[in-house]
């Protein structure tokens, strides 16, 4: 136990986020369930008002800040990101230990938040309601996402520094495996926008202990500068929610269908595009707010560039698909998910991303759907890939491959039965944090919450058979999928220092006519 | 953050293959961390302007009813302590012990002296009733509100400079002990220069802090 | 390590000592009525000190490419906060919308 809990070990320490995000993951779940479950009906009648806005902001809370900002990069970025470049460790690997305290100090604040009565502002905080009127406890859960945030950006300064400084010899920059591109996108968003929302939070700290006046328009105060410093952030964070996603779906599609990324260097690049892009449209949150309509334009405007490396990610998957030798491996289920279902939230990110549609649906069922199908659909999947693909490896044991199919196509449909209706009522006008509504939206709202439920059904499923693989699963050998990566090169799972002898590199990342022969070996 | 990361021992760790590269990534870690000190510290320089933007004339009678003597001094103290910050650092690079510890010893007075003349004038605010809150009041303003506010940046900018001025005295202690027992040599001296760097980064928030507090537009109040 | 420059003390006094003359200098002309350039002038004279600090005294003018590319990347990052929240608060009221 306890040299667990003072491991330097980035493969350690992986785990340990594993374990805590997958905490989140389940009870984030649970306010999800209870949220479905209450909207069964028109009238309402599970919860009160003030219970159900405190599910609501309690799942987004514990969802983005605990389970999805941290997922792929400090669970499988952690363990894969150095063995991908050939490093024995992270740069600073006490300072990765630092980072798993913090985030377990500021879900523990959360959760204490949670469980002494709840907090109702929805996620986003805004004020005024947040630093004057809200009765909840807001305070502690914005002191715990502070705390939180502080992992993030030390996580990401880790990363930095490591694929700067940490690679092996003959790891050239387009020689690195297309996971770890997109973690060091992920990490500059990290690094440049998690401080804004931690200034943020001190000052709406401040705000609400002091009673000092910073947004409170009682005073001459703005309310929405605390919207545009809140967005400089939360923009951004969600491409640090899914630019690990698209760097595990570059490296399954490689592997199975046995072909070199097409346009490797497209692809790198438009991982660091997104993330500069992701900084400059933020504005199209503040749509209807007091924002002026010049700022509108302009933001409107510059969102649409984010599609453009969002599309030549998409299309170079499919591309590579291409005459491909395809095998439908559980991974490979899971990324045909991710690429199908974030294309519909990308492209219906550009309804919302257009000033005249966004007025219609911001604030409704529209809008809840689209985020979900690029965080549940896009990260959730790829972070479901991921952890199929690399399972074997982080363990040294396969998990059940047809029980894993069935989990992929249970996700898949019961995703689909959860949110696609919630584009319809959305388009309805069906508002977002409501929880009485007329009756006519009942029929969508029912097959959303049976939608839920079996989403949930496929989220228990590799919950149970991942665990039951740890002892009853076939052992893994060093390849089991033939892939190129260097975290393929040595046992699994990999000794302390992850390799036995420096490795060297002298191919590209993907470059399958040097495994030929050892596929047959271990297959 | 990053200095105490290092202290433990002196020697290479295992997971880099050279001291240079250590050095480097020590280096560089820091440089990004005082980034995202940058982009903290911004977030509160766009509410300032935006309020400046906004209230001009409040925030040109509020900013003259600061003392821009004790800042200007402090700005002053604040310098010197950056002087005797990189001369600790060259005296590392050059191996002289007792050179390095005099100056961190010098550096530390210093921050203590600001921190100090930084305490007094947050107790005369509060006996001018310039702290946000029922009792605050400014002469020469139409409304309190926006003067208000900008006690409210005061206060929020300032103190936070200072937390990280109280940051930067910890570590200096540290080093301090840490040279004084010896671990520091010409060949090791990561410590004491990236905690230079981080001094040195205080030292500029302040360099901005000066002006946009005390000192713009004060002809005008 | 071999390769690392170290500065003489004069250069560092020097740095020293003219920042300390910035320092008043910044101090007077704010009592000075420049109108508009009054801003100008303090934050001219807070960049030239901030970029003193940083070349000399953090060792900016002898360290790598990466480490500039840090910097300015931040220093970037801050102008794109600054510049894209003006956009929206220097262009209120134009259209005469109450409210926009």
């Amino acid at each position: 136990m306890k040299s667990w809990l003072l491991t330097k070990d980035h493969k350690r320490i992986a785990v340990l986020y594993l374990a805590t995000v997958t905490l989140f993951f389940f009870l984030g779940g649970a306010f999800a369930t209870l949220i479905r479950v209450e909207l069964l009906t028109p009238q309402g009648g599970l919860v009160s008002s003030e219970t159900y806005n405190k599910l609501f902001t309690m799942h987004g809370v514990t969802m983005v800040f605990f389970f999805l900002i941290p997922s792929i990069p400090a669970t499988l970025g952690n363990f894969f990101l150095p063995l991908m470049i050939g490093a024995r460790d992270l740069a600073f690997p006490r300072i990765n230990l630092l980072s798993w305290y913090l985030l377990v100090i500021g879900g523990l604040l959360a959760l204490f938040a949670m469980l002494a009565g709840g907090v109702d502002t929805g996620w986003t905080f805004y004020t005024p309601y947040s630093t004057t009127y809200s009765n909840s406890w807001v305070i502690a859960t914005a002191l715990g996402i502070f705390v939180a945030g502080f992992s993030s950006i030390l996580t990401g300064l880790n990363f930095i520094v490591t694929v700067h400084r940490m690679r092996a010899p003959g790891m050239t920059w387009f020689r690195m495996p297309l996971f770890v591109w997109s973690m060091y996108a992920t990490s500059l968003i990290q690094v440049l926008g998690t401080p804004v929302l931690a200034v943020t939070l001190v000052l709406v700290f401040c705000e609400r202990v002091f009673h000092i006046g910073i947004f409170d328009p009682a005073l001459g105060g703005d309310p929405v500068l605390f919207q545009h410093l809140f967005w400089f952030y939360s923009h951004p964070a969600v491409y640090i929610m899914v630019l690990p996603g698209m760097g595990v779906i570059s490296e399954v599609i490689s592997v199975f269908s046995r072909k070199s990324v097409f346009g490797y260097a497209f692809v790198a690049f438009s991982s660091v595009a997104i993330a500069v892009l992701g900084f400059l449209v933020w504005g199209h949150h503040l749509f209807v707010s007091t924002q002026s309509v010049y700022a509108g334009m302009v933001f409107s405007f510059l969102s649409y560039f984010v599609a453009i490396p969002s599309a030549i990610k998409v299309f170079n998957w499919t591309a590579t698909l291409y005459k491909g030798s395809i095998s439908f491996a559980t991974p490979m289920l899971y990324a045909f998910g991710f690429i199908g279902l974030f294309t519909i939230g990308g492209l219906t990110g550009l309804f919302v991303a257009s000033l005249g549609i966004d007025v219609h649906v911001t604030d409704t069922y529209f809008v809840i759907a689209h985020f979900h199908y690029i965080m549940v659909g896009g990260t959730i999947m790829a972070y479901m890939a991921g952890m199929h693909y690399w399972w074997p490896k982080m363990t040294g044991r396969m998990y059940p491959e047809g029980w894993a199919k069935l989990s992929a196509l249970v996700i898949f449909l019961g995703f689909n039965l959860t949110f696609f209706p919630q584009f319809i009522l959305g388009y309805l006008g069906m508002p977002r944090r409501y929880h009485v509504y007329p009756d006519e939206f009942q029929v969508l709202h029912v097959l959303s919450t049976a939608g839920a439920s079996v989403l949930a059904v496929g989220y228990l499923m590799p919950m149970i058979y991942f665990i039951w693989s740890l002892r009853y699963g076939a052992l893994a050998p060093a390849n089991p999928w033939g892939a190129t990566g260097l975290e393929w090169k040595t046992a699994s799972p990999p000794p302390v220092h992850n390799f036995d002898e420096a490795p060297v590199v002298t191919h590209e990342a993907y470059d399958y006519s040097t495994v030929m022969g050892e596929v047959i070996e271990v297959g | 953050m990053a200095s105490d990361a290092h202290g433990e021992t002196l020697a290479l760790r295992e997971q880099f293959d050279s001291e240079e590269q250590q050095k480097d990534a020590s280096t560089l870690g820091m440089w990004i961390f005082l980034i995202t000190e940058i982009m903290f510290f911004g977030g509160m320089f766009l509410a300032y302007s935006v309020y400046r933007n906004f209230y001009p004339h409040v925030f040109a009678v509020a900013s003259s009813s600061m003392n821009a003597i004790i800042g200007a001094t402090n700005t002053g103290v604040l310098l010197c302590s950056s002087f005797t910050m990189v001369m600790a650092v060259r005296a590392a690079q050059l191996g002289q012990r007792k050179i390095i510890i005099l100056f961190l010893v010098l550096t530390l007075i210093l921050g203590i002296a600001f921190l100090g003349l930084k305490a007094y004038e947050w107790n005369v605010k509060f006996e001018e009733h310039h702290v946000p809150g029922p009792a605050f009041h400014l002469d020469g303003v139409d409304t309190q509100g926006p003067a208000q506010i900008f006690f409210s940046m005061y206060f929020a900018m300032t103190g936070l400079h200072a937390l990280h001025m109280v940051v930067g005295v910890g570590i200096l202690t540290w080093l301090i002990i840490a040279t004084y027992k010896g671990r520091f040599t010409a060949g090791y001296m990561t410590p004491v220069d990236i905690a230079g760097l981080y001094w040195h980064f205080v030292d500029i928030i302040w360099i901005f802090l000066f002006p946009l507090l005390y000192l713009i537009d004060r002809h005008l109040g | 390590m071999a390769t690392e420059r170290v500065d003489s003390v004069k250069t560092y006094a020097a740095v020293w000592i003219v920042l300390l003359i910035l320092t008043a200098l910044t101090t007077a002309v704010a009592y000075v009525d420049l109108g508009a350039f009054s801003v100008v002038a303090a934050l001219v004279i807070a960049v030239v000190k901030m970029l003193l600090v940083a070349l000399f005294f953090m060792h900016l003018r002898h360290s790598t490419h990466l480490t500039r590319l840090v910097v300015t990347g931040g220093l970037v990052w801050l102008m794109i906060l600054l510049l894209l929240s003006f956009a929206d608060f220097m262009t209120r009221g134009w259209v005469g919308v109450p409210g926009r």
